[in-house]
C-alpha cells in the first residue's frame, strides 16, 4: 500500500476540507461565549406556557439592559445571554418574569464580569502554546537518537495546527448553523485534542524510529510509509473503533449541554489519527527530500 | 513469558478487592476487632460536581486596584473567613479555594437559596480606622476612603461638574487585618464597648499615628459606615483600645464577632456566578451514566470479537481498571463533573489504545513465525515506548489544562484534567501489568496450537 505517493493529494483534501470553515471564521463567522467576553445567561423554565421570545426580550429592554439575545432549548425552556449582571438586576428580571409569564425557575444563571473574560481570553492562549511547546520539547528529547530530531516535534506540531484550524472550522461551521460559541469547554476538547493529536503522530514516529534502525538500507519514503502501513491497524482500531465510540455514546445519549463539546473531541480526534497520517509522516518525507525546491520547477514545466 | 506470575496475580487480587472496598462503600471504616476502637475511618461518599447536583458557583475577585498587592496570606485569611461564614449557614460541603492570585472561588451544591449565600459572602465587614482630621463624624455617615482606590478611580472622583462638590476622599490608617483579637468589654458605666488589640505592625501605626494627631477624629468605619468617631486624647502606644458607639451587649458582639471571625483583609466582589438547577444537573448525570455504560459495552464487544484471547484479557483488565479508577476517585475525593467523566472516558480510550499497541505487535510477530513466547514478550517491550511517549504527551497536556483551570476557578476544566491524568496513569496499570499478567497466565494453562482462532491472526 502506497500512501506516500499520493501526499499532495491529501494535503490538498485537507485544504479544502479546513479553508471554508476558516472563510466563515475570518468573516467574523464565531461567537465567543461569556466565558471570554463577560456578561450572562439566563436559563429558565415556566410551569405555564412558554412565553414567546420577543416577550422575554421585552423584559429586557424594560430593565434597560443591553445585548439581550433570546434562545429557546430544547426542553421547553428559554435562555438569554445579555450583558453582566449582578444578583439585584437578576432578581428584578425574574420576579418581572414571574408576575407576567407564570412561576419562573432558574436552570442556569452564569454571570461572567468584563475583566475576567478578557484574562481568560489571554491564559487560554497561553495554556494552548505552552502545552504545544512542551510536547515538542518532549518529543525532540525522546526521539534524540534519530536523524533530524526537531523534525519529528515540528511535524507532529503541523498535524496539531491541521487539527486545531480543522476544529475551529468545524466550529465555525456550527456557530453558523447552531448557534455554537466558543466556551471553557471548547477550550477542554482543544488542549485534549491537541494531547492526543500528539499522541497519534508519536505512535507513527516511534515505528519509524524503530524501523530506522533495522531496515536501514530502504529508502526513507519507502521506510515512512512502511511505518505507516504497519501502525494502520492500530490507528483504526483505537480511533475509529474505540475512541470514537465511547464518544458517539457521549453525543447520542449524554444530553445537550455536553453535545458541543463531544462532535468537537470527536471531529479532532478524527482529525488527529487522520493527520498523524496523511500530514505529519509525509510532512517528515516532504523535508527529508526538501521537496520545496522543486514545486515551482514542476509548475514551470507543467 | 513473565516470572512469578502467582505472585502478580495475588498483587492485582489485593488491589481489585481494595478497590470494590472503596467503590461499594460510602465510608472506609477499620475497628480494633478487640475492643472496637476506630483505627481508621474516611468518607469516600462520590463528590458529584455542581454541574451534575445543581447548586451555586461564586468567583470572588479582590476588590483592589489592579497594581495593589495582594498578599498570600491575606487571601488565605479572607478565604477561611468566607468558608466560616458560609458554614455557618448550615450548608453542607461547601468547597471555598483560593484560585490564581486575587481569586476565590466558592461551590454551594445542591443549593436552593443562592440569595442568602450571595448576602452572606457580601457581608465584607471591611473595618477601617479612617483619619477624618478636624470633622467629627456622626454614627451613620458613608464615607469615601482611599483603601483599594486605585489613581485612576481617585480622579474620576475628583473629576465632577463646575458647580458641584467634589467629594472628599478620607485617607484609611490602618484595617481589621491589623487586629489581633477584639472582645465585649463595659465602661465604667456599664455600657458596652468594643475592645481591641492590635497586631505588632498594627500596634506602630497605630502609635505612630495617634502620637501625631491629638485632638483630631478618627473614624472607625465598617464597610464604609461610620460606628464611631472618637476625639484622639492622648497617643495610644499600648497596641489596644476601644471602639464606643450605642451599643447594647447584642449588637457589640455581633460586631465583635464579625471583627474577629468576619473581618475581610481585602474587600472582594463577585466577578462571575453560576447557578445550575437541580433537574437539570439530575438529568446530566443521568444520561452521562448511561452513555457511558453503553460506550463500554460495544467497546468490550469490539475488543473480544476483533482481538480474541487477549481481547478478552483486555476487556477484564478494562473492567477493572473502571473500579480502580472509581475508587482512586472516590479515594482522593475528585469531584465527578460532566467534563470529568468525559476525561474519564477519554482515558479509557488510551487504556484500550495502550492493548491495541501490544496485540497488533503480537500478531504481527505471530505472522512473522516467532513461537508465541517470543512474540508475546516481544509484543510488550517494543511497544513500550510508543506507549511511553503518546501516554506522556497526554500527560503533559492535562497539567497545562489543570494549571489553567486552577487559576481561574474553573473547576470543570480542572474536574477535566485530573480525571484525564489520573486514568492515563492507572491505564498504563491495567494495560502493562493486569492485561499482561492475565494473558501469560492463560496462554500458560491453554496451550494453543491454533493462533488463528485464539488470536484472530
Amino acid at each position: 500500500m502506497n500512501l506516500l505517493g499520493k501526499r499532495y493529494l491529501f494535503f490538498a483534501i485537507s485544504a479544502i476540507v479546513i479553508l471554508p470553515g476558516l472563510i466563515i471564521l475570518a468573516s467574523g463567522g464565531l461567537p465567543l461565549s461569556i466565558d471570554f467576553t463577560g456578561g450572562s445567561l439566563l436559563e429558565v423554565t415556566f410551569t405555564g406556557t412558554t412565553p414567546q421570545p420577543a416577550e422575554v426580550l421585552a423584559v429586557y429592554e424594560n430593565a434597560n439592559i443591553r445585548d439581550a439575545t433570546v434562545q429557546t432549548t430544547e426542553t421547553g425552556g428559554i435562555i438569554i445571554r445579555s450583558e453582566f449582571l449582578d444578583n439585584d438586576k437578576r432578581d428584578a428580571l425574574l420576579s418581572t418574569m414571574s408576575e407576567t409569564f407564570g412561576e419562573t425557575t432558574i436552570q442556569r444563571f452564569d454571570s461572567v464580569g468584563p475583566s475576567i473574560g478578557e484574562q481568560v481570553t489571554s491564559r487560554a492562549a497561553m495554556a494552548v502554546t505552552v502545552s504545544s511547546l512542551l510536547v515538542v520539547l518532549y518529543i525532540a528529547f525522546s526521539f534524540r537518537g534519530v536523524k533530524g530530531a526537531y523534525r519529528y516535534g515540528i511535524s507532529a506540531i503541523l498535524a496539531m495546527i491541521h487539527d486545531v484550524a480543522l476544529i475551529f472550522s468545524i466550529s465555525a461551521v456550527g456557530g453558523l448553523l447552531f448557534g455554537w460559541e466558543i466556551d471553557s469547554l471548547f477550550l477542554t476538547a482543544l488542549l485534549t485534542v491537541i494531547g492526543f493529536s500528539m499522541q497519534d503522530s508519536i505512535v507513527v514516529f516511534d515505528r519509524i524510529r524503530e524501523n530506522s534502525n533495522s531496515l536501514r538500507r530502504l529508502d526513507y519514503e519507502t521506510l515512512v510509509n512502511h511505518s505507516i502501513v504497519q501502525t494502520l491497524q492500530r490507528s483504526i482500531n483505537t480511533q475509529l473503533m474505540t475512541v470514537e465510540f465511547l464518544l458517539l455514546a457521549l453525543a447520542f445519549f449524554g444530553g445537550v449541554t455536553l453535545r458541543q463539546f463531544v462532535v468537537v473531541l470527536l471531529v479532532g480526534l478524527m482529525s488527529g489519527t487522520y493527520s498523524s497520517i496523511f500530514i505529519a509522516a509525509p510532512v517528515l518525507v516532504v523535508w527529508e527530500g526538501k521537496e520545496w525546491k522543486t514545486w515551482f520547477k514542476k509548475k514551470a514545466t507543467a | 513469558m513473565i516470572k512469578r506470575q502467582n505472585t502478580r496475580l495475588v498483587v492485582i487480587a489485593f488491589v481489585v478487592l481494595f478497590a470494590l472496598w472503596v467503590d461499594l462503600s460510602d465510608t472506609l471504616l477499620i475497628t480494633n476487632p478487640f475492643n472496637g476502637n476506630v483505627i481508621y475511618e474516611r468518607n469516600v461518599k462520590p463528590q458529584l460536581g455542581l454541574d451534575l447536583r445543581g447548586g451555586l458557583q461564586v468567583l470572588l475577585e479582590a476588590d483592589l486596584a489592579a497594581d495593589v498587592e495582594v498578599t498570600a496570606d491575606s487571601m488565605e485569611v479572607a478565604r477561611s473567613v468566607i468558608e466560616n461564614r458560609t458554614n455557618a449557614l448550615g450548608v453542607a460541603e461547601n468547597v471555598v479555594q483560593i484560585a490564581g492570585d486575587r481569586r476565590i472561588v466558592g461551590e454551594f451544591p445542591g443549593l436552593e437559596d443562592t440569595e442568602g449565600v450571595i448576602n452572606t459572602i457580601q457581608q465584607t465587614g471591611l473595618l477601617e480606622f479612617v483619619d477624618v482630621g478636624n470633622t467629627p463624624m456622626a454614627a451613620g455617615t458613608i464615607l469615601v476612603t482611599d483603601y483599594g482606590l486605585s489613581d485612576a478611580a481617585m480622579a474620576e472622583l475628583q473629576n465632577v461638574p463646575e458647580g458641584e462638590v467634589a467629594p472628599i476622599v478620607y485617607s484609611t490608617i490602618m484595617t481589621g487585618g491589623d487586629l489581633s483579637d477584639v472582645y465585649v468589654s463595659q465602661d465604667q458605666v456599664g455600657g458596652f464597648q468594643i475592645a481591641f488589640a492590635l497586631t505588632d505592625a498594627g500596634s506602630e501605626i497605630f502609635g505612630t499615628y495617634t502620637s501625631q494627631n491629638i485632638n483630631k477624629y478618627l473614624a472607625i468605619v465598617l464597610d464604609k459606615v461610620v460606628i464611631s468617631a472618637p476625639r484622639i486624647q492622648s497617643a495610644i502606644t499600648g497596641g489596644s483600645g476601644v471602639i464606643t458607639g450605642q451599643f447594647d451587649y447584642e449588637s457589640a458582639n455581633n460586631l465583635a464577632i464579625q471583627l474577629r471571625y468576619g473581618s475581610l483583609p481585602i474587600p472582594l466582589k463577585i466577578v462571575e456566578s453560576r447557578i445550575i438547577g437541580p433537574t437539570l444537573g439530575e438529568d446530566s448525570l443521568q444520561r452521562s451514566m448511561k452513555a457511558g455504560l453503553v460506550g463500554m459495552i460495544i467497546v468490550v464487544l469490539f475488543m473480544g470479537i476483533y482481538y480474541r484471547l487477549p481481547g478478552i484479557a483486555a476487556d477484564i483488565s478494562i473492567l477493572l481498571y473502571a473500579a480502580i479508577a472509581f475508587a482512586i476517585f472516590k479515594f482522593i475525593g475528585v469531584t465527578l463533573t460532566l467534563p470529568g467523566i468525559a476525561g474519564f472516558m477519554l482515558s479509557t480510550g488510551s487504556a484500550l489504545d495502550a492493548n491495541i499497541l501490544v496485540f497488533e505487535r503480537l500478531k504481527e510477530e505471530l505472522r512473522k513465525g516467532r513461537t508465541l513466547k517470543q512474540a508475546f514478550d516481544m509484543a510488550w517491550s517494543r511497544a513500550w515506548s510508543s506507549i511511553r511517549d503518546s501516554n506522556a504527551a497526554v500527560l503533559i497536556t492535562a497539567a497545562i489544562l489543570f494549571w489553567f483551570g486552577s487559576a481561574f476557578g474553573a473547576t470543570i476544566v480542572k474536574g477535566f484534567a485530573i480525571t484525564l491524568a489520573l486514568g492515563v496513569l492507572i491505564s498504563l496499570f491495567s494495560a502493562l501489568y493486569i492485561t499482561n499478567t492475565l494473558l501469560a497466565t492463560a496462554l500458560d494453562k491453554l496451550n494453543i496450537k491454533n493462533y488463528e482462532r485464539w488470536f484472530g491472526i
